[in-house]
């Protein structure tokens, strides 16, 4: 026994932390354009490298080269432009709200923004969504009114939640948008659940679940997975890979599976790694998945990485983990400033046309804050009624919760 | 009307429902192909395909969220896990999921599903295989928590539970699936076949949830059980000659109280009774209802007669339960207090 040697705990670190320099050199770039486009009959186990790699369509020039490109319409992509920076002004605004005190909390998506509003795209009307807190391209590019989610951010009295959701847990059913649970990784699961549903009535629609890379490590992402896989969902399983868990650098919850993509494989399901800041690049992606998804051919994991530039929440502060430098450096740019200068490329956009859009996107959003204050704010104005706390627990109220609705003054 | 065992007639329930209701859906662990542990789904997958009742992979939180996303689509998952003891891994997807989307979505989603699970011991499971987790649920505002304890209510409240529009657990009392148990376990098992209760229509019909049932008109005490207990209360009024009134519950949430309250007021005297361990049990929010509502009827301090406070032993099952011999000791205590 005298030879065995001690064990040692491996606790992963990043790279750097504050003080240090920004490296992001373990993040191998590939070439844009260099990852084939695979049939969407493919097997899984054909396209592992896709797990490994990322598929790219904007390359430095701004051009768009390789088999993933040549989706969309000049059209469609100064529309995805508009989208996204129109969720990058509302960001800014709310931000602002809240630092009023005209809110309690709120989530950015500052950097991620190519994400939801590119995915919405490959989506149709029926489809469901079951986001996480980062999501809300999702409702922008679905043209959802932004006075309803500000509504529901000040929880006033036209929130369509009545109060009762914490700011940004957004619901729409119309808009294909499950309502958000606050809880990680739950919905992961519900929206392999909702696919099913759809293939057991031999309907048209498909699922898409949300997930970030922290939230992976949750059971409820791998009992997602294993649905997936046994009964072969319509469903997109999406991965944001962020980069932070709040505080927690990715490679705690990656382990020692290389790529959060790669979890798919061992589950037979098909896997992609994309460009998460490439708009042409998430929408191609997103469109392959969904694509076999509908020709009932099974889920696709999608982990798109990207980087989460702002803070978690308004309640967190990065510089207290990560170098303040920390997203300057990240090589994968900025998704609105790359689209930008793809269309300028293009020969449909200009530095004056996108000054003047971001002015013109500024104002509506101002309309719409003025419309939704007009209403109330958290902590002034109209606002739901008590009354509103006893609705809604059950579809017809039960005699207990009447006699407490009554003891409240109610 | 035929004779129908618990498991029948949970059977019986299903089947009506998805002949009903293409949205009926059946899945769990062992219930497709196999029909279940207990059988509770034989036949079913043979009669409505494999697409309506299915086996899932072991995996609790995935049975239940996948049922909860189906619900969100439209379906009506009625889904089992195999024992109430495994239903831990779900109580996440249960409790801050399934129990809350309707109020968090302002009615935008529902969630109408009902969680079948055998409940209860008697059957030398052992700690993994006998727990009563009511509680658990009757704590959680959003959900209906059942416990049927005869065939006839079986069928018609879950039935109800399936067309309810809320998700709803659905307790099941495993030692009563084949015969109305009352805790002579020394003594052979009575099949339904030879009990009132044991006749159940072959056809739908509901009962609905939220009403208690007396099983025994009575004066001098309240006996408040549900599930195999009120088999147990029954025997021990029996036994010990005194003039009980024994209250079903049937559905602990929404709790039938005008049932008890008036019960109590009668008598003066008031037993509660359950399977499940006794600290802040359900039993417990029994006890303080009735003495908020019946304090100047009561003749005696409320006993409880429950389960002990310890993991549900095997070998020792029988001292364990809460049998008629422990319920006829409370029942004299109340008369003397």
């Amino acid at each position: 026994m005298t030879d065995v040697p001690h064990l040692s705990l491996h606790v992963p670190e990043p790279a750097v932390r504050p003080g240090g320099q920004p490296d992001f050199s373990n993040v191998k770039i590939p070439k844009a354009g260099s990852v084939p486009r695979p049939p969407v009959d493919v097997a899984s186990e054909d396209i592992r490298d896709l797990a490994y790699s990322i598929i790219r369509v904007l390359n430095r020039d701004g051009e768009a080269v390789g088999p993933w490109a040549g989706l969309l319409s000049d059209e469609d992509l100064l529309t995805g432009l508009r989208n996204m920076m129109k969720l990058r002004a509302f960001d800014a605004r709310m931000l602002m709200a809240q630092r009023q005190g005209k809110t309690s909390f709120y989530m950015q998506h500052l950097g991620e923004e190519a994400v939801s509003c590119a995915f919405r795209k490959a989506l149709v009307k029926g489809d469901m969504n079951f986001p996480t807190y980062r999501q809300a391209g999702l409702l922008i590019a679905d043209d959802y009114p932004m006075v309803e989610m500000m509504n529901q951010i000040f929880s006033n009295e036209a929130d369509p939640l009545r109060g009762r959701q914490l700011p940004i847990m957004y619901s729409s059913k119309e808009h294909g948008f499950f309502t958000i649970s606050g809880n990680l990784a739950t919905q992961y699961v519900q929206a392999v659940g909702w696919a099913m549903a759809s293939a057991i009535r031999n309907d048209t629609k498909i699922a898409a679940a949300w997930i970030g890379d922290g939230s992976t490590a949750e059971s409820d992402f791998h009992s997602a997975l294993v649905f997936a896989s046994t009964y072969k969902a319509p469903v997109i399983l999406n991965i944001v890979n962020n980069q932070w868990a709040i505080s927690t650098f990715q490679g705690i919850a990656r382990g020692g599976s290389g790529t959060f993509a790669a979890r798919g494989l061992g589950f037979g399901i098909p896997a992609l790694r994309v460009d998460g800041n490439d708009y042409l690049a998430v929408y191609a992606v997103a469109k392959w998945a969904a694509e076999r998804a509908r020709q009932n051919l099974g889920p696709t994991l999608i982990e798109y990485v990207t980087y989460r530039v702002g803070a978690h929440s308004t309640s967190d502060d990065p510089s207290a983990y990560r170098p303040k430098t920390e997203s300057e450096a990240w090589p994968l740019g900025d998704p609105v400033l790359r689209l930008k200068k793809h269309l300028i490329v293009r020969g449909v956009w200009s530095e004056e046309r996108h000054a003047q859009t971001e002015a013109e996107i500024l104002d509506e959003v101002i309309q719409a804050q003025k419309e939704a204050e007009s209403h109330g704010t958290l902590h002034a104005g109209g606002k739901p009624s008590v009354r509103d706390i006893f609705e809604g627990v059950y579809a017809e109220m039960p005699a207990h919760i009447r006699r407490q609705r009554q003891k409240a003054g109610y | 009307m035929a004779r129908m065992t618990m498991i029948e007639a949970v059977r019986s329930a299903m089947d009506v429902s998805m002949g009903r209701d293409e949205n009926v859906v059946v899945f769990g662990e062992d219930v497709g192909y196999f029909g279940g542990v207990f059988r509770c789904t034989q036949g079913l997958q043979a009669k409505y395909g494999k697409t309506r009742c299915f086996d899932a992979p072991i995996n609790e939180s995935g049975i239940l969220g996948t049922a909860i996303g189906m619900a969100a689509y439209g379906l009506k998952p009625c889904i089992e896990i195999q024992f109430a003891d495994y239903m831990y891994p779900a109580y996440d997807q249960i409790t801050q999921e399934a129990a809350r989307i309707r109020y968090r979505s302002n009615g935008d989603f529902t969630c109408p599903i009902v969680v079948r699970m055998p409940t209860g011991g008697g059957i030398f499971g052992g700690q993994t295989h006998s727990q009563s987790p009511e509680a658990l649920f009757t704590h959680v505002c959003g959900l209906k928590v059942i416990v049927p304890s005869n065939p006839y209510d079986a069928k018609g409240l879950l039935i109800a539970a399936i067309e309810d529009p809320d998700p709803v657990m659905f307790l099941e009392p495993k030692r009563l699936y084949n015969g109305p148990f009352d805790g002579h376990h020394e003594r052979p098992v009575t099949p339904w076949s030879k009990h009132d209760l044991g006749e159940v229509p072959e056809g739908h019909y509901t009962i609905p949830i939220g009403k208690a049932e007396i099983r025994r008109p009575g004066n001098a005490v309240t006996v408040i059980a549900y599930g195999t207990m009120v088999h147990v209360a029954l025997a021990a009024a029996e036994e010990t000659g005194i003039d009980a009134e024994v209250i079903d519950l049937r559905s602990l949430l929404p709790l039938d109280l005008d049932t008890i309250v008036q019960s109590v007021r009668k008598t003066g005297r008031c037993v509660v009774v359950h399977e499940a361990t006794l600290t802040s049990g359900f039993g417990g929010e029994v006890v303080s209802l009735v003495q908020e509502h019946c304090f100047y009827n009561l003749e005696a301090p409320v006993v409880r007669v429950t389960g002990w406070d310890t993991p549900y032993p095997h070998a020792q099952e029988w001292d364990y339960f809460p049998g008629p011999a422990r319920v006829g000791r409370a029942l004299k205590e109340v008369m003397e207090g």
